[in-house]
């Protein structure tokens, strides 16, 4: 009867429609995230690896740096392909001169200095020798050397370069000429990197690409393995919600089945339940679950499981029990039992849907926990071993000492959805609490 | 003479009540436990792990032997198979695992948790009691000061509030009640961030300094410094919604009949509080309080953790790291144990402020 017009009430509540738009807002992230990024997809990208070589290491959010009135760099990737190459043949070879040209304009020195190089099918490695040239015209030999097939150098670790500039390389040739190890100021202008690459079979591909790895990227920034946060904070979305709503299902539809069963059959069958009811009381859940990540698997699908398992019997009988009670007796239950209502069909339909509605809030405020529950499991390492999640994303920042590092971002974007989630789900939750429960509605 | 009559009886009453108690207790706690052990062997990993030991242990022995240094290799693995198969004979591993758990059973039942793998405690005992034994005053200490300091707290404020029900004030903490939702160690990471990274003032995580001080006073109030965090954690986390409920309950309980009459009595305020509404909810406010505490055990694992505090969560943790076994069963055995010590007191408690339980009018 009232159930409409109490969820309408929920008007009434501000904090009710904030929780609402908050769940709102979370639940279509969900979903764009799960089509955006297929599932394959997204678990591919969280094993890290090759793909992310050209993100920058523990680079900060962009709108982070900007908001302070930060000009830290983004990644820059200048590749041959967009360069005017010169070519001059000689006998048995070609000697190429390639110019990867960098504006370099930002406020701070790159992260990392790297060329990666793409020289497939050569039967003789073709030889490069580098050029650093900055605006003012000053000319920095890198070196030079053979070119494997699929070849990296690493500017920033050049120990020779190093030494010889007196700074880090990628800080050192960007620097304005009268730099010192602690005080050194970007020199801002184009830059060349100069290529001369002698190749011994014409036919043959060669590209090069020079990358200048940022100190900031994207909306979320990246991690120690360079892979963009922005994955796992999306993924997490529909990984908690699923965790949480299912865990919150599975837990309370068992618990008030049981509940129904043993206050209708009551004798040794309640008896027994709530027996078992005081058995699941000491035992540890967290520690159990813990038992059961380091001994199985850290399945995050095992770890629901064993969260509904022992949520069965969970202290919330005791209550449903005494919500149920009542019941029993009830007419219209009698008068089911003299149209010859069979006991299954007493407890499913008789009996829970009566008491459904006062659970509601209840059940709204345990997603949260559950959501929690499972960020907790990561954080101690117990996460998932192939899902991106919030907790793990956590668990990395810690286990890299990130706040240490003051890499701030990383613990604050994934602790501020778990914020955003807790809060949604429980501002809802208090809201429906005062509607569905009229004791409290007068107060 | 009726008085002691009285006492007598009560005392009598609470003796044979305490003893049922206990007895349901221990048969809950025993079930308790062979879940655990059931769950610890599922699959016989726990043995399969024991099997690996024992064999690389008499290997080894027989290895480095000098008497069997010249004896031919079938000769010796013949040897290694005779003393492994005289080991797995001593701890019973040939016999079914229903058996053996039992065997089990009844060694956890007397804390004997056998030995840790790879772990040790700070004084080198590698038994797991001692271990454990080691680490829980830390953790005592830390969820003990939080929870009793978030108890009295929150009563005491929801009282003041329940007295002026719909002022700013209580609007506010009725606003602020959804920030439970988040766990203590959440908390905890901002405080770190706030207070030992953006702000130095306060240590990042750890019990004592490194080394720790000499002087008893200075190691006491060190101590304290270090706990300033963990326990403004968890009074964050649990502060709103302890008030919030209490707040609900004191004023449902505030507009029964029987405190409505002392009202129009003229009672004073402090007098109605104290014996009208304190006295009859305190049974329930004990439970409330016991039940929060069983919940807290869980959440200590991560708060400790994240907080370096040497406590049984840590231990867990470290555990975890090092796959060791016993450590981790024994963990989870010596929080099955706590947890029944709180539901006890929880039961004693009840029996002594519930005089319906005291008279036997049940």
């Amino acid at each position: 009867m009232g159930r409409f017009s109490a969820l309408s009430e929920l008007r009434n509540y501000p904090s009710a429609i904030v929780g609402l738009g908050i769940i709102a807002f979370l639940v279509s992230l969900a979903v764009y995230t799960v089509i955006a990024i297929p599932y394959d997809d997204a678990l591919d990208k969280w094993r890290g690896g090759e793909q992310w070589r050209l993100y920058p290491v523990n680079a900060s959010p962009v709108w982070a740096d900007r908001l302070w009135g930060g000009r830290a760099p983004e990644t820059q990737v200048i590749s041959s392909r967009d360069a005017d190459i010169e070519r001059e043949s000689f006998e048995g070879g070609e000697r190429l001169s390639i110019p990867l040209r960098v504006d370099y304009q930002a406020g701070d020195f790159p992260s990392e200095m790297t060329v990666f190089f793409d020289a497939d099918g050569h039967e003789r490695e073709p030889f490069a020798r580098l050029v650093w040239r900055t605006p003012d015209g000053r000319e920095m030999p890198l070196g030079g050397s053979r070119i494997a097939s699929q070849d990296r150098r690493s500017i920033s670790q050049d120990r020779a370069l190093e030494q010889r500039l007196g700074l880090v390389p990628h800080i050192g040739l960007l620097a304005t000429p009268d730099s010192e190890a602690g005080a050194a100021r970007v020199q801002t202008g184009e830059y060349t990197l100069m290529l001369d690459v002698i190749v011994f079979q014409e036919d043959a591909d060669f590209q090069a690409e020079l990358v200048l790895f940022g100190r900031v990227h994207g909306l979320a920034g990246t991690d120690h393995q360079r892979r963009d946060l922005m994955v796992a904070l999306m993924w997490g979305t529909p990984v908690a919600l699923a965790f949480g709503l299912l865990a919150a299902v599975g837990t309370t539809i068992t618990t008030l089945v049981i509940a129904a069963t043993g206050v209708w059959f009551g004798g040794w069958v309640d008896a027994t339940i709530q027996r078992l009811t005081e058995v699941n009381m000491i035992l540890p859940l967290l520690p159990i679950l813990v038992m059961v990540g380091t001994l199985y698997s850290t399945s995050i699908w095992l770890m629901l499981g064993v969260v509904v398992a022992l949520g069965i019997f969970s202290a919330g009988i005791k209550m449903y029990r005494a919500m149920l009670l009542p019941l029993r007796q009830a007419p219209y239950i009698e008068a089911a039992q003299a149209y010859g209502a069979g006991n299954t069909r007493i407890i499913l339909r008789y009996m829970i849907p009566r008491i459904l509605p006062v659970l509601i809030p209840t059940f709204v405020t345990l997603i949260p926990t559950f959501v929690f529950l499972e960020a907790s499991l990561a954080v101690l390492g117990l996460g998932d071993p192939v899902l991106p999640t919030w907790g793990k994303v956590l668990n990395d920042a810690q286990s890299e000492s990130a706040l240490y590092s003051q890499y701030y971002y990383w613990v604050l974007s994934p602790a501020f959805l778990l914020m955003l989630t807790g809060l949604g789900f429980a501002m809802l939750g208090f809201a429906l609490d005062r509607i569905f429960n009229p004791r409290l509605r007068t107060l | 003479m009726s008085v002691a009559g009285g006492m007598q009886r009560d005392i009598r009453r609470l003796g044979l009540f305490t003893g049922k108690r206990l007895l349901a207790l221990f048969l809950t706690i025993l079930v308790g436990v062979y879940l655990t052990i059931l769950i610890a062997n599922m699959g016989g990993r726990v043995d399969d792990l024991r099997m690996v030991q024992i064999q690389g242990q008499v290997s080894e022995m027989v290895r480095a032997d000098p008497s069997f240094q010249d004896m031919p290799s079938e000769e010796r693995n013949a040897l290694i198979q005779r003393q492994v198969d005289l080991e797995v004979e001593r701890l019973r591993l040939d016999q079914p695992f229903i058996l053996r758990s039992f065997d089990y059973l009844y060694r956890a039942m007397l804390l004997d948790l056998g030995r840790a793998e790879q772990m040790h405690s700070d004084s080198g005992s590698r038994q797991v009691y001692d271990i454990i034994v080691e680490r829980l005053p830390a953790t005592l200490l830390l969820f003990g000061t939080a929870n009793l300091l978030v108890f009295f707290f929150s009563v005491y404020i929801a009282l003041s509030l329940s007295r002026r029900y719909g002022s700013a004030m209580d609007r506010s903490v009725i606003a602020l009640a959804p920030s439970s939702a988040a766990p203590a160690w959440f908390y905890g990471i901002f405080l770190i961030l706030l207070f030992a990274f953006v702000m130095p003032i306060l240590p990042s995580g750890g019990m004592v300094q490194a080394p720790p001080p000499e002087n008893p006073l200075l190691y006491a109030l060190d101590v304290l410094r270090h706990m300033l965090l963990p326990v403004l954690a968890m009074f964050l986390s649990q502060i709103f919604i302890s008030i919030y409920s209490w707040r609900t309950f004191f004023l449902i309980h505030s507009s029964e009949d029987y405190v409505e009459m002392a009202r129009a009595k003229g009672l004073p305020d402090k007098l109605i509080e104290r014996r009208y509404i304190l006295r009859p909810t305190l049974s329930p406010i004990v439970t409330s309080f016991l039940l929060m505490l069983i919940g807290l055990w869980s959440g200590a694992i991560i708060l400790e953790q994240v907080f370096s505090w040497p406590g049984l969560g840590t231990l867990l943790f470290q555990a975890i790291g090092h796959r060791d076994t016993p450590v981790i069963i024994g963990s989870v055995v010596i929080f099955a144990y706590l947890l029944a010590l709180t539901v006890f007191l929880l039961d004693i408690l009840y029996a002594i402020l519930d005089p319906r339980i005291r008279i036997g009018g049940d």
